[in-house]
């Protein structure tokens, strides 16, 4: 079992790479096509701001190269969002994998809650409905960085709750994605890495 | 439902924890990443490890410790204490930390505070702020532990720092501090109104009813104590599972 963690211009490939060590999963960090290409699984993980993120990878050529991968894919909070056909984040294009848009928060008017963008913090799963998430996964908690996100659609694994009902995962086909950070959320989000790699 | 959080937070000399630590089985002088991982186990949502060492030696260790704790830990965690400059953030990123937290350099020179947001993004970026109440509504911010009165006051002072590209802010109150009578609410529910990005309430923390005002009446979206944790007078396990029963939404 070799995993590739696809290196790119982003925040937090370390925390994905310990995440693995602790698990005791051998992985390799790289941009080499021919090395991700003959991986047994891709995660494709990402921290940062989606059109400048989707730059790089056009001019990396690491958007054809994800666009036409086989193996299981998984793709962790900026990931997922440029796994998805357009972002309002810099109003960019991106990989198109799954047809949802991705789209900002936008507070409630008026905001008696004094709910805050980024949703920032523990938030459960609902309704889990993907290879990722096993039953006991229902209604776990799972960390949460984000100010933009996945409405629902024909592709959501997972919802979440905040501001309104959104996908906190997707699926389809050979491709996974989580807007949380399974490699930060304790034993939970392990767990789901786990069942990536089980796949 | 958005969990309200509970944050422990660590004070670090030298690499080891300080402030004698009382758990069984840990040193009164420990290692903080084993700490850390017991109060992760235990439930905590997030750690933060202040760096109170002083010489630039220390502050290499520390570097070093922080990527020791990333490798270690499962949870998201913050670190402070000493960063000034961009290329301290950097080090600490690559290290692994998820948040660095700024407080006395961020006062000194605020555009810090929009240069560490446009680098790393504003969810990496917690501003700190150590504050006294004066009189009515004003705070007065202090720095260098709240031994140095500044000219900024708490409420512009935190908008400032959000407009700036702050993606928390940790507020400390200097009067509440080390009393153990409970929190800032009243400050802190003005801060969550007026500002739309999360408050971390710290200082005041005597027990367990102390948690449940601040997430009620302060309306904070996280609870930062330190030594009620360190000595077990509070137990992580029994403060979450009181404040679910009291109706608050935490991660259990």
């Amino acid at each position: 079992m070799k995993i590739a963690i696809i290196k790119y211009n982003a925040g937090n490939i370390r925390s994905v790479s310990f995440a693995l060590d602790r698990l005791g999963v051998e992985h390799v960090i790289t941009a080499d096509p021919e090395e991700i290409r003959s991986a047994d699984k891709v995660i494709f993980p990402g921290v940062g701001e989606a059109s400048s993120t989707m730059k790089y990878l056009k001019e990396n050529k690491l958007d054809e190269l994800i666009l036409g991968l086989k193996q299981p894919v998984l793709g962790i909070c900026l990931g997922m969002q440029l796994m998805c056909s357009h972002s309002e984040e810099g109003d960019v294009k991106c990989l198109g994998i799954f047809d949802e848009k991705v789209k900002k928060f936008e507070l409630p008017s008026p905001n008696s809650e004094n709910i805050k963008v980024p949703h920032m913090g523990w938030n459960a799963l609902v309704n889990v409905n993907s290879a990722l998430f096993d039953a006991s996964l229902e209604k776990e908690y799972v960390y949460f960085v984000h100010s933009y996100y996945v409405a629902l659609g024909e592709h959501t694994a997972a919802t979440t709750n905040y501001i309104l009902p959104y996908s906190s995962a997707l699926h389809k086909d050979n491709f996974y994605a989580t807007q949380f950070h399974p490699e930060k959320s304790g034993d939970v989000g392990s767990r789901i890495l786990e069942n990536f790699i089980k796949l | 439902m958005l969990a309200k959080r509970i944050i422990p937070c660590l004070d670090i000399k030298n690499g080891m924890t300080v402030k004698g630590i009382k758990f069984v089985g840990i040193k009164e002088v420990g290692d903080p990443v084993e700490l850390g991982a017991l109060y992760a186990e235990q439930g905590a949502d997030e750690l933060v490890f202040l760096d109170i060492t002083a010489s630039h030696e220390g502050r290499k260790t520390f570097v070093e410790l922080v990527q020791r704790i990333a490798q270690h830990i499962n949870i998201p965690f913050t670190v402070g204490g000493g960063i000034s400059e961009l290329k301290d953030a950097e080090a600490l990123l690559n290290a692994g930390a998820d948040k660095i937290s700024i407080n006395s350099s961020a006062v000194r020179n605020p555009q810090l505070i929009n240069d560490m947001a446009k680098n790393f993004g504003s969810q990496f970026v917690v501003v700190a702020i150590d504050a006294k109440h004066f009189e009515g509504d004003e705070w007065i911010v202090t720095v260098n532990g709240g031994r140095i009165p500044t000219e900024k006051r708490l409420f512009s002072w935190a908008k400032e720092a959000e407009e700036r590209g702050a993606g928390e802010i940790l507020f400390t109150s200097m009067d509440h501090d080390g009393v153990k009578q409970g929190f800032a609410n009243e400050a802190l529910a003005k801060l969550s109104t007026d500002l739309s990005i999360p408050i971390i309430a710290s200082g005041g923390a005597g027990n367990m009813e102390h948690f449940k005002d601040v997430f009620t009446y302060g309306q904070a979206d996280a609870g930062l104590a330190a030594s009620i944790f360190h000595y077990k007078e509070i137990g992580i396990p029994d403060l979450k599972s009181y404040l679910n029963k009291e109706g608050i939404n935490v991660r259990i």
